[in-house]
């Protein structure tokens, strides 16, 4: 192998074919309620945690139901289980119980 | 003697004018181009929101127009004269037809999906218009791949020759989102192991009842749906489709393969639109579409007395709004004879 | 796929070529890379078509890859364009042939910026005037060289001792065609067949017996841009453009790729090496790559010049597996032996291509 000084960029478009989707296969069998989602950001926009870290739980959720899930273990922890992304949901999607679901997808999918 | 009406165009909102003028006392005749009324309805499967037949929509209206409205089929019309008392309408043939006042309900024709060269449609086989797979429901006919598979995965793009500007047409046609959802259910319904994703910009669910249709694609039927414009659509080696998009929700480009892809095209106003609007001498806007007088309070009239405008000549419209606009009409006809 | 579809695209987008007294302007990089394409060309048009192509010494760069990399402003690349139209004036030509697509791309920029903005000619005019003494015409016609192969590519075939065919099955070969971007992408309508389909590559390798493949990638840009590969720390993101259209076509199993443009195959070629030694990984039959010719490479096979006087040697990835299976003859051991038979060296083997 030689080194010619540089590196070879990596792709970074979402492969969907490619990607796991285990993940988001276990959540929407334990919460339905999940295939609700428009992408508004309203659960977004109120997070506490997403107010003052990088944690965006829209783009987050949207991201397992692409199967790009390499960074949700370490982002999840960001989640402090304050419930006000519940109360916004115009959908009705049980989104505390997703950060929930996803942790157990975590666990079992040993992750 | 009562006073004679002519209708041009025997779609859904020429239908139902006739009807309406004949029932007021009017003696209507419609003049359809094609071999049978009905236009666009006649080949649709089902209409949304509720999913009832489009067959019923028309025989509600075919059964009240027999005996009641003459109807001249394979109506070529090449010269409209227009007198201080009435208008005379030459038919190809050679009939005459006299009227006291026209109703242009000329109506639409769908994009032609060819002329979005980056889709491949008419090229490669897997890529279908919605209009195409209506036609595969009303057929009865299995939803298969081109080499007759099941197709694991099917992909809907909204916004096919509308609101864009490399098409020519700016505007949005209205109805085909609503038409999107639709379709995916009754995909879904047929083939609950085919997976369904929608492609758009926006999703506009304005009428009654759209809104809910959307939650329950979503919920009973579990489409997904993905926010981004298809930009590219190429074949890989077994005849798949590969779609890229942006995934703008996610802020990334994405990649996926489909089997079969369903084109949402657009309406554009219809060739007996641009002909008998050019022949009446009535204003079109940078739409291509009939401007009637007034956009919000005469949207039935024109500036030539005697000449008036229904339907979707005047731009996109669902067959509720058709209908409606189609006997509005007849009442600003009525109001103008009496 | 219904190739009648692409037909239809096709008939939208033709465009005029002019037939003859062409006045033709060189790239400044393809004669170091592809030696023999220049040459080639001339050597078709002169002597097989009995053309009249005129070049002047005195011609130089049109800026292309200044400009593109923000080192020349637009004033100044306006001007030099315009002294090269002034040579073909006082030469007495009106039909321009570059060799180079980014320079048939700065052309037309140029000529449909005078088109829009009149004001800009009349700067330019007096600049030029100013600066040399010159005065200049709009070339009547502007086409690139591959162009006029398009459309002289049914005498060449006729001409031709060879086919684009696999001589031991007698299939047509899998051609992957691959178009400059600054031919057709910026102005579609002054490339033939346009930017979806293009066709000016296509029309030659059907006439020429091979078969051409529609890969998703297609149109993907191979990463040579100025801007993007000058430094060499961006070259990373050249290098993956390539990649992904290797990745995209491998499945299809091409025989070849043909392009015409000097910087594509350039890339497309040196880069399968590259990634061989970075990634360990190689396109084509057996590790052998996918060999790259410029259209003139090809025509020239067609018509039976001599591969080395071509200068396929040059080639990173070896071009002998295709020539064996077109059936052109090739003597191996001439192939590092210079004009006069004077030894030039051998290059080292790389370590993961099969060359």
């Amino acid at each position: 192998m030689i080194d010619f000084g540089y590196n070879i960029n990596t792709d970074r478009q979402i492969d969907y074919d490619a990607n796991d989707h285990r993940m988001s296969h276990f959540i929407l069998s334990r919460e339905p309620s999940y295939n609700l989602c428009i992408g508004c950001g309203s659960c977004t926009a109120t997070c506490s945690a997403g107010n003052f870290t990088d944690f965006n739980f829209r783009k987050l959720h949207l991201m397992i139901k692409r199967g790009e899930i390499s960074e949700v273990k370490t982002k999840i922890q960001k989640c402090m289980f304050c419930g006000k992304c519940l109360l916004v949901c115009p959908r009705g999607v049980n989104t505390r119980n997703l950060i929930l679901t996803i942790n157990c997808a975590i666990d079992e999918l040993k992750l | 003697m009562s006073k004679k009406v002519v209708i041009i165009g025997g779609g859904i909102a020429g239908m139902e004018a006739s009807i309406t003028l004949a029932e007021l006392g009017y003696h209507a005749t419609l003049l359809e181009k094609s071999h049978s009324t009905g236009g666009h309805v006649q080949d649709w499967y089902q209409l949304f929101p509720n999913r009832r037949p489009a067959k019923e929509v028309l025989t509600f209206s075919e059964l009240r127009m027999e005996g009641k409205v003459k109807t001249i089929n394979d109506a070529d019309i090449i010269e409209i004269e227009k007198n201080i008392n009435d208008f005379r309408i030459l038919l190809r043939n050679g009939k005459l037809v006299v009227a006291d006042a026209i109703v242009v309900a000329t109506g639409f024709d769908l994009f032609d999906a060819h002329r979005k060269e980056e889709y491949g449609y008419g090229i490669y086989e897997n890529v279908i218009t919605s209009a195409d797979l209506e036609k595969r429901f009303s057929e009865g006919k299995k939803i298969l791949t081109h080499d007759g598979a099941a197709p694991k995965r099917i992909g809907i793009i909204h916004c096919v020759g509308s609101r864009d500007e490399k098409s020519g047409n700016n505007y949005c046609s209205k109805v085909c989102c609503v038409t999107g959802v639709k379709q995916a259910i009754e995909i879904r319904e047929m083939l609950p192991e085919t997976e369904v994703f929608c492609f758009y910009m926006d999703l506009r669910m304005f009428g009654r009842h759209f809104e809910e249709l959307y939650k329950e694609s979503q919920e009973k039927w579990g489409v997904s749906f993905i926010r981004g414009r298809l930009s590219e659509a190429n074949e890989n080696t077994d005849g798949s489709i590969l779609l890229k998009v942006e995934d703008t929700l996610a802020g990334k480009p994405l990649k996926m393969k489909v089997d079969l892809l369903v084109l949402l095209a657009g309406f554009v106003p219809s060739g007996g639109t641009k002909a008998i609007g050019k022949m009446l001498g009535l204003p079109f806007g940078d739409d291509g579409f009939i401007t009637p007088k007034d956009e919000h309070t005469s949207t039935n009239l024109t500036d030539i007395q005697g000449v008036f405008v229904t339907g979707s000549c005047t731009g996109p419209k669902s067959i509720q709004d058709s209908i409606a606009d189609a006997r509005a009409a007849a009442t600003q006809v009525a109001n103008y004879l009496k | 796929m219904k190739v009648e579809g692409k037909r239809l695209i096709w008939k939208d987008y033709q465009k005029e070529i002019a037939e003859d007294k062409f006045f033709y302007v060189r790239s400044c990089i393809r004669q170091t890379f592809f030696p023999g394409s220049e040459w080639a060309f001339l050597k078709i048009m002169k002597e097989v078509l009995g053309k009249d192509v005129y070049e002047n010494p005195a011609h130089t760069t049109c800026t292309g890859i200044g400009y593109h990399s923000d080192i020349v402003p637009f004033d100044t690349t306006m001007t030099v364009v315009a002294r090269q139209f002034a040579l073909m004036t006082e030469a007495g030509y009106q039909n321009l042939v570059p060799s180079c697509i980014t320079s048939f791309g700065l052309y037309t920029e140029v000529m449909e910026t005078w088109k829009h903005f009149p004001e800009e000619e009349k700067k330019v005019r007096d600049y030029l005037k100013k600066a040399t003494g010159r005065e200049f015409e709009v070339p009547k016609n502007l086409a690139h060289a591959s162009d006029i192969i398009y459309k002289f590519r049914k005498q060449i075939a006729a001409k031709g001792k060879y086919r684009l065919i696999n001589k031991t099955t007698g299939e047509p070969l899998k051609v992957v065609e691959h178009i400059g971007c600054h031919y057709a992408k910026m102005f579609p309508s002054k490339g033939v067949g346009g930017a979806e389909y293009p066709y000016v590559l296509t029309g030659m390798v059907e006439d020429w017996g091979g078969e051409v493949i529609d890969y998703p990638e297609r149109r993907h840009c191979c990463g040579f841009g100025f801007r993007q590969y000058l430094v060499k720390a961006n070259r990373g993101f050249s290098v993956a453009c390539s990649k992904k259209k290797f990745e995209s076509m491998a499945p299809y199993k091409p025989d070849m790729i043909i392009t015409n443009c000097p910087g594509c195959p350039m890339f497309l070629d040196r880069w399968q090496y590259v990634i061989s030694e970075m990634e360990g990984k190689t396109y084509g039959e057996d590790g052998h790559g996918i060999p790259v010719f410029t259209y003139e490479e090809v025509a020239g096979l067609i018509l039976g010049f001599d591969p080395w006087d071509l200068g396929l040697q040059l080639h990173q990835v070896p071009t002998e597996p295709l020539l064996n299976k077109i059936g052109i003859p090739y003597d191996p051991f001439k192939k590092y032996l210079g004009k006069n038979g004077e030894d030039i060296g051998i290059p080292m083997k790389p370590s993961m291509l099969n060359a």
